[in-house]
């Protein structure tokens, strides 16, 4: 294949819970390289479903999820493990290891491309050493290099956790509400960071939020989830914020609309 | 103010239950002493010669201990060292964050357990009547005793981690041995050195004994002093012992702070 990486075409995707509960129903979405999506919807909604078929985390009872191509959900072995590591995740809480320094925690995006007895022994090479430090740069954070993991804010937590998915070389990431828990301040930086990614290096981002003010600021293209379906689905020059009002009203809430009506705009 | 903390009940205001298996406790101490004929035929000029040339300890035997004791503590080294490493890819596979299938979990859990079932002195008796009078049995009861409680803790310690990290590392493309070695190792890391020292004091103190029963170390010179009443003799051995132990439990103390 020659053209460029991190296509995700979802067709007819549904997921029921062992115990019943419908995660995902007949969802079809197509996601083109570069895109900026953002997936909004109440809580349970299905987002974090969605986002982690996508890597299968989780299984889904039906449909097929195709990366470039290739459909994960069939995938196993060392194809399903190539598949992931070319769709980088970043995690509401972080998921570092408290313990480890920031070096090591960004050198374990690394983890797919290293035997296990030779990352056991350290035995990393001059190269990825490198790119640690360039990542590391990225994020700006190259001065906390040995810095223990639980010593940092979580806002530097968070860009650890994206310097970390770009050792992966991804072609697509997923974050799954990144920014909650984070100030106005410092989810600027972060959002910014992904921006950067996506505008930068052409990678496809499908992110979750609650915040429809972030979504109107820096998506491409913003999906709605709700109870499983997907009922809205728009590029961002067609999104009209009265849109929400709509999604979310039937909860009787639209304090999300509010809100991003007084995201400052720069 | 109305409010008021609720009366308790009777029962429990007087502790009735708790009393009630107390004296039930001593009843059946009582009981079972008189049942097992404990302090029947306790000699008390035998004691009083006994604790009389204790006291009077025979310094000139240290020389000849300092061998036996080096040895106890080399086989404490070797055993825990040899069980401890043993117990890992054991305590990898009982853990259900590791391995999803319960049924193997279930089969090397039942295993395990029955091999901690087996008390230390048995063991040891055991690996005499098989490899023969000597510091290897010893090596061979106190390597199975090691794995078998290291193997508890740390499966149980593996169990607790936190998930995120196993999560994001399976999410990287990570297989099965690459997770453990960035997510799970670098998490338990520093308990399992902990747990490791802890085991070692542990063998320390029981390699001392073994000898008792012809495993090598120091034990065997217990046995031989009290077999010929040179109870001054014995004095010397059992502090040497103390001595050792202490110094172990000091300086596997110290080392395990430094880890927490
Ligand atoms: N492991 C699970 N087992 C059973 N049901 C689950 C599981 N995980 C999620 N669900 C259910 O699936 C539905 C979708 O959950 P999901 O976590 O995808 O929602 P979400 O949109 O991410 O919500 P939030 O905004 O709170 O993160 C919910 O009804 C939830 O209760
Ligand atoms: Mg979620």
């Amino acid at each position: 294949m020659t053209e460029k990486k991190g296509n995700i075409e979802i067709k007819n995707v549904s997921k029921v819970y062992p115990n019943g509960t419908v995660g995902l129903k007949d969802i079809n979405l197509n996601i083109k390289q570069g895109e900026f999506v953002m997936i909004v919807g109440l809580s349970g909604s299905g987002k974090s479903t969605l986002l982690r078929s996508i890597n299968r985390l989780h299984d889904v009872t039906d449909g097929e999820i195709l990366i470039d191509g290739q459909d994960i959900t069939k995938a196993t072995g060392n194809k399903l493990h190539k598949i992931r590591r070319s769709t980088a995740m970043i995690f509401q809480n972080y998921n570092l290891v408290k313990t480890s320094s920031v070096y090591r925690n960004v050198m374990s995006g690394r983890v797919g491309y290293y035997p296990a007895w030779k990352a056991a022994l350290g035995l990393f090479t001059k190269e990825d050493q490198e790119m640690v430090k360039t990542n590391l740069a990225r994020v700006n954070l190259l001065d906390k290099y040995y810095v223990k993991a639980r010593d940092l804010s979580g806002g530097q937590q968070q860009r650890v956790g994206i310097a970390r998915a770009m050792m992966q070389e991804p072609s697509v990431i997923l974050a799954d509400e990144p920014v909650s828990g984070l100030d106005p301040k410092t989810t600027k930086l972060v959002m910014n960071d992904l921006k950067k990614l996506n505008e930068e290096d052409g990678m496809t981002i499908i992110l979750n939020v609650h915040s429809i003010g972030l979504a109107l600021k820096y998506s491409s293209r913003i999906v709605g989830l709700k109870e499983g379906r997907i009922i809205y689905d728009k590029p961002i020059a067609e999104v009209d914020k009265r849109d929400f009002k709509e999604i979310y009203r039937e909860a009787g809430d639209d304090s999300s609309v509010e809100a991003g009506n007084d995201v400052e705009e720069d | 103010m109305k409010q008021s903390i609720p009366k308790r009940p009777m029962m429990k205001e007087w502790h009735v239950i708790g009393f009630t298996i107390f004296l039930l406790l001593v009843f059946a101490v009582i009981l079972s002493a008189q049942a097992t004929g404990v302090g029947q035929d306790f000699s008390s000029e035998q004691f009083f010669d006994l604790w009389a040339k204790m006291a009077n300890p025979d310094w000139s035997y240290i020389p000849d201990i300092i061998t036996p004791l080096l040895q106890t503590i080399q086989m404490a080294i070797v055993g825990t060292l040899i069980g401890c490493v043993a117990a890992i890819p054991v305590a990898l596979v009982s853990a259900s964050n590791i391995v999803r299938n319960p049924y193997v979990r279930g089969v090397v859990r039942f295993i395990m357990n029955l091999v901690r079932s087996i008390p230390e002195m048995l063991l040891a008796a055991l690996f005499v009547a098989v490899v023969g009078i000597g510091a290897l049995s010893g090596v061979c009861a106190l390597s199975v005793f090691s794995f078998g409680m290291m193997f508890k803790l740390l499966y149980e310690a593996i169990e607790t981690v936190d998930q995120g990290p196993i999560e994001a590392m399976r999410a990287a493309g990570g297989n099965r041995n690459q997770v453990i070695v960035f997510a799970v190792i670098p998490q338990v890391l520093n308990q399992y050195l902990s747990f490791f020292l802890y085991t070692l004091e542990i063998n320390v103190r029981a390699s001392a004994v073994l000898g008792y029963l012809g495993a090598g170390g120091i034990g065997l010179y217990l046995n031989t002093t009290l077999e010929m009443f040179r109870y001054d003799r014995t004095a010397v051995v059992i502090l040497g012992i103390l001595v050792v132990v202490v110094l172990v439990d000091a300086l596997s103390n110290k080392l395990r702070e430094a880890l927490s």
